[in-house]
């Protein structure tokens, strides 16, 4: 019976409108009454316990400091049983009428509610009610005394809370101003350096179906201590006789692909590095540029300084050859180029760039030498001209990944730095930009594949990887990842199935990107060990 | 502006409170325009403050506007009126609002307009205050990191949110809310000169 009465203030409880007003004592109570249980006063601002001794007659002589929830009848104990209060959860203990406390008020009046049946009790979370029980009447109370509205608590915190959407949290009775003439808008065509930063490592090249393998891991990988981590510098090419050169500092290391030896070429003081390294086309002739603007060449093969050439103001960072014209671009931004056979070696000078030329390239018949150079600027020179036959300016940053097509003599590829991140392929003969891409990272290195109508582009942030691409569709063959540090110089080998990349991580990687299939292998005749060419027996 | 901070060390009145807010805001919408790019990095140089290398603009117009509105935020922050200042980054193009950063003044509890025109004084080290204020601009510059970035020629507008018995000048219109639908909120770090408290946040475009 206890536990149906205990339900009916439960549900009771649960309707807080309207005042409490006393009403008269409700059966349950009169009943006790009756049964003798006189000592017991019925206290509004302490009805519960009052209930709870009551609605267990036979525990009217324990102490009425036990607690609601002890009591709650879905436990199923027997109501007999006496409760010692520290069992009481101290959340919900109620006090007894003696005791009372002005700060924790349960205001119900129980009223002449018809006993409900609650068909499972097992289900019902007694304790949880009943703190929701005191915690809202408190609330709702508090409000009813603050406010005298209509309106339920509901109804009110809507309109507070659309108040505040619709004000910007902001109470009514403010305005908005702002000062009639604005601030200048941000420039046309100029966007934000921030685009680096969001765009990078995001894929936006489709992908090339390939039906080839390509072995994603490094064929061999070498290390190369002390590399100087400098974009502009070349520190790295590969001659047709095999022989891998690696400028690391001040140092240059000569090491033979055939065998895997390594011979030191050359040491220079602690204050100079080498910048640029260039092989002649046939032979073992190494054309080196210097920190100090001076420009050697060495007989490798006799491990020999044949020749110095000077002078350039600034370092020579880059250098090419077209048969016996050694071109060098330095960071005053001139070209010069030199005839190695001759003693009066500067032949003529090129001054097309504004500051430091960091790409430099002769197309492979000779005829145009393609210049990239810190100022963005692409420019494109004839053979005997000392006015740039084109300049292209799309480049948005430093132009020093350039390479031509080995299959067709003028088309070339460039690639800008950090704020540009294009390839772009041009046709040199009339300067239009056949194609250009967009690779979400700094394009360092370029190399076309003479045995695939691929290209292949060496990356820095964030990815640090070797893309190839396939022509003319520029679509993603495959990316090679491995290097740690953004990769500064590609290489190809002479048999064009090898790409060797140098990185700012200290580490050379090869990599078997362009393997030729085996029987079509036999029918390429290979390069031999070239003798000494012709040519490099003529330099002086 | 070294004369000032001399003078509002550890009593910080009224008027010293408002240069500070309002040096601050100048130093906090230059580095909102610098850090998001609103305009080329080129037309800011820097400057030393609150014990960081700050970026301020040197566009002749943008400086110009915003000591107009600075000085005037002054004004309304020494009479007490000023709610909240909002700076708003529009797209040019399609006028669609991309970036809101919010910050909502308030006076220090006891430190109500009329008290402090009786000369209560605040007594905050300004160590301690420009402390605090460094780190709401190291946030804003840290914000940069998860804003999405503002990939077109981009506008900003300031928005004084004021009492409604507030003076107007003949400069000032009326002007809407500018909110951003669909939008993120991310809140900063507060300061206070111990006269007004700024509360700082930033709501955003989410990218769909």
């Amino acid at each position: 019976m206890s536990h149906l009465q205990f339900n009916a203030n439960l549900s009771e409880a649960l309707r807080m409108d309207g005042e409490l007003t006393r009403v008269p004592a409700p059966r349950w109570q009169q009943r006790a009454q009756e049964r003798g249980v006189h000592t017991l006063t019925i206290n509004n601002e302490n009805g519960l316990s009052s209930r709870s001794g009551i609605s267990s007659p036979h525990s009217a002589k324990t102490p009425l400091s036990a607690s609601f929830a002890d009591k709650s009848p879905g436990r199923g104990k027997s109501p007999g049983r006496s409760r010692t209060p520290g069992r009481a959860l101290p959340k919900l203990s109620v006090r007894g009428p003696g005791q009372k406390t002005p700060s924790r008020k349960t205001p119900t009046t129980p009223h002449n509610q018809q006993d409900r049946f609650i068909p499972n009790r097992s289900t019902t979370d007694m304790e949880r009610s009943h703190l929701l029980l005191v915690t809202s009447m408190e609330s709702s109370r508090v409000e009813k005394s603050s406010e005298d509205d209509e309106l339920s608590f509901q109804q009110k915190e809507y309109q507070q809370k659309m108040s505040e959407n619709l004000n910007d949290g902001q109470p009514p009775g403010s305005r908005i101003l702002s000062f009639k003439s604005k601030a200048p808008q941000g420039k046309e065509g100029y966007s934000s350096n921030l685009k680096v930063l969001y765009s990078a490592g995001k894929n936006t090249a489709p992908k090339a179906s390939s039906t080839r393998h390509i072995p994603s891991v490094p064929e061999k990988v070498l290390d190369a201590p002390e590399l100087l981590d400098d974009y502009y510098l070349h520190l790295l090419d590969w001659s047709v006789n095999n022989h891998l050169a690696v400028a690391l500092g001040n140092c240059v290391y000569i090491w033979n692909a055939g065998d895997a030896s390594i011979t030191s070429l050359l040491q220079l003081d602690e204050s100079e590095y080498v910048c640029s390294l260039s092989w002649i086309k046939e032979g073992t002739v190494l054309g080196m540029g210097l920190s100090s603007g001076l420009t050697q060449l060495w007989d490798v093969g006799q491990q020999k300084l044949i020749r110095t050439m000077g002078q350039h103001d600034g370092r020579v960072a880059t250098l090419s050859w077209n048969s016996y014209i050694l071109s060098s671009g330095a960071r005053s931004g001139q070209i010069f180029h030199h005839d190695v056979r001759i003693a009066d070696h500067l032949v003529s000078t090129l001054n097309g760039h504004t500051q430091e030329v960091c790409g430099l390239k002769w197309s492979l018949d000779g005829r145009y030498l393609a210049s990239g150079g810190n100022d963005n600027q692409l420019n494109i020179w004839e053979m005997r001209n000392t006015n740039p036959l084109h300049t292209l300016t799309q480049h948005q940053a430093a132009v020093k990944a350039l390479s031509w097509s080995p299959w067709q003599n003028n088309v070339l590829a460039s690639g800008g730095g950090t704020s540009d991140r294009t390839i772009r392929i041009w046709n040199c003969s009339n300067g239009i930009c056949l194609k250009d891409v967009v690779t979400n990272s700094q394009v360092s290195s370029l190399l076309w594949s003479t045995n695939y109508k691929e290209l292949m582009s060496g990356h820095g942030f964030t990815n640090n990887q070797l893309t190839i691409w396939s022509y003319p569709s520029m679509t993603k063959v495959a990316d090679l990842s491995g290097h740690t540090g953004r990769v500064l110089e590609l290489c190809i080998s002479p048999d064009g199935q090898m790409v060797v990349s140098a990185a700012a991580d200290e580490t050379i990687r090869m990599w078997k990107c362009w393997a030729v299939d085996k029987k079509e292998k036999k029918k390429i005749s290979k390069n031999e060990g070239h003798p000494d060419s012709i040519l490099a027996r003529s330099i002086r | 502006m070294a004369g000032t901070k001399q003078e509002t060390r550890n009593s910080i009145t009224l008027k010293g409170s408002a240069q500070l807010v309002s040096e601050f805001f100048y130093f906090g919408i230059n580095s909102i325009l610098y850090q998001r790019g609103v305009y080329p990095p080129d037309s800011f140089t820097y400057k030393q403050q609150y014990g960081l290398t700050l970026f301020v603009t040197t566009d002749e117009k943008v400086k110009e506007y915003l000591d107009n509105v600075l000085a005037q935020i002054k004004d309304w922050l020494e009479a007490g009126q000023v709610q909240r200042l909002v700076l708003v980054v529009t797209n040019v193009d399609t006028k669609e609002v991309l970036e809101r950063w919010s910050f909502n003044i308030q006076h220090e509890a006891g430190f109500d307009p009329q008290s402090l025109k009786e000369g209560k004084e605040g007594n905050k080290d300004l160590k301690i205050i420009q402390k605090e204020m460094r780190d709401v601009i190291r946030q804003i510059t840290a914000c940069v990191t998860f804003l999405p970035l503002l990939d077109c020629v981009c506008a900003f507008d300031l928005l004084v949110y004021t009492h409604t018995d507030v003076n107007v000048p003949e400069k000032w219109g009326e002007s809407a809310p500018c909110f951003i639908s669909n939008s993120q909120e991310v809140r900063l770090k507060s300061f206070s000169t111990s006269v007004h408290k700024v509360d700082a946040c930033v709501s955003y475009k989410i990218d769909d």
